[in-house]
């Protein structure tokens, strides 16, 4: 009887807990309705087939250079990756799930590629690589690889915070000459056909992703700007501050899910 | 002199119609009365128009009697029978600014230029059809009886 009482003042208090310390984020909208699912949901038998094997998934090929550019020296430091990272497997395993991320020196979040780009110019005394050029998406995709499986974990960091609320607000914009917002189709009309299409959640768990309309690896930046595009706004630079508050919205709204990298789109 | 510059005008693409002043209108109750610019929509350029994924845009969100169209949307009404439901004043409402029946609407507005964001710069104040394909598609929509 008194076990069972503690039990029901622990329950209460794990209640308490739960509805009173994420609230002020997790009610709001912008939130899927229902239990949240990957794109991969709405694939084809086909499609989650070529994701599926590692020998048929083109996203692996990306992976694969990476691992080459891992190992390989770059910049006037003559500095590789692995001289300061060591074995990728080990060292990179579920950093992918933590990004974007704060960074302290430069006091804004940089996203997964910009991270490895901020260690080229200040670690390895390299250029850095272009946004979407092989080497970038190549680096990304390997280092993501490694959280193959993980699930996403935003850091709770205060000062990731107003990021990811700004990422939220402009989620929530419609914009646009057709004034859409992200909301009205990836939480409103999920599993709804555009274009015979179906609409998925928009959560980006498999980034850099293959996607059989880009016959191409591409990050996350490249697909949000292809949803700009087609609601006719204005894409916002890759690598923007807007877009990558986004990001960490999109991931922070995507927390928990397994990651997928590289996963495989139509 | 004036009808062959009228014509003219009517003629001009989408962006330079929509360098001309555009036609205004008055809203009354839930329709339009009169059609934009005193114009006279034409059908068949309106059905052009409503299957042209790149210029209505229509078949992304809403389904309609085309058989032969594949990949057709399930955002919205099925355009079968629009011209039943509605009328011709209703269907223009609807079209020129629907936000104003129902702010929280999918449906773009297609006439209004002013209270949007970050409109991409080939987009820029200019509405999404000109008065004069608004007219086409409403002629034509009004042909779907059943």
């Amino acid at each position: 009887m008194k076990a069972r009482a503690a039990a029901l003042a622990r329950l209460a208090l794990a209640t308490l807990l739960v509805t009173a310390l994420p609230r002020a984020v997790s009610q709001a909208p912008g939130e899927p309705p229902a239990g949240k699912q990957s794109g991969y949901a709405w694939m084809a038998r086909e499609t989650r087939a070529i994701q599926d094997d590692a020998l048929a998934n083109p996203g692996m090929l990306s992976v694969l250079d990476g691992e080459a550019l891992w190992a390989r020296k770059a910049g006037t430091a003559g500095l590789a990756c692995a001289d300061c990272h060591g074995d990728a497997r080990l060292s990179m395993k579920g950093v992918a799930t933590r990004f974007p991320a704060f960074d302290a020196r430069l006091g804004r979040p940089l996203n997964l590629e910009q991270r490895i780009n901020a260690c080229r110019t200040e670690r390895q005394a390299a250029p850095a690589l272009r946004y979407e050029s092989r080497d970038l998406l190549a680096l990304t995709a390997y280092v993501a690889r490694q959280s193959h499986g993980l699930p996403i974990a935003p850091p709770a960091d205060a000062r990731l915070r107003p990021h990811v609320e700004a990422g939220r607000a402009e989620y929530l914009r419609r914009q646009g000459q057709l004034n859409l917002s992200c909301a009205q189709c990836h939480d409103g009309l999920a599993d709804r056909k555009l274009v015979g299409n179906p609409i998925t959640q928009g959560h980006p768990t498999g980034y850099p992703i293959y996607r059989l309309e880009w016959q191409a690896v591409g990050s996350l930046q490249r697909r949000l700007r292809n949803c700009m595009a087609g609601v006719r706004a204005e894409p916002h630079p890759y690598g923007a501050a807007e877009a990558v508050n986004l990001e960490a919205y999109l991931m922070w709204r995507a927390r928990g899910m397994p990651l997928e990298t590289p996963a495989v789109r139509p | 002199m004036l009808r062959a510059s009228t014509t003219a005008a009517m003629l001009l693409c989408a962006s330079l119609a929509a360098a001309q002043p555009a036609p205004g209108y008055t809203v009354t109750g839930d329709a339009i009365a009169e059609p934009l610019g005193g114009l006279r929509g034409d059908a068949q350029r309106g059905r052009a128009i409503v299957l042209d994924r790149r210029t209505g845009l229509c078949l992304l969100c809403h389904s309609g009697p085309f058989p032969e169209e594949r990949f057709q949307g399930d955002l919205a009404p099925d355009l079968k029978g629009a011209g039943a439901r509605w009328s011709e004043g209703q269907l223009r409402l609807r079209m020129v600014d629907s936000a104003r029946l129902n702010p929280n609407t999918l449906m773009p507005s297609y006439y209004r230029t002013t209270d949007l964001t970050r409109v991409a710069a080939a987009f820029r104040d200019k509405p999404v059809l000109s008065a004069a394909q608004i007219e086409d598609v409403i002629a034509f929509l009004m042909t779907l009886k059943d």
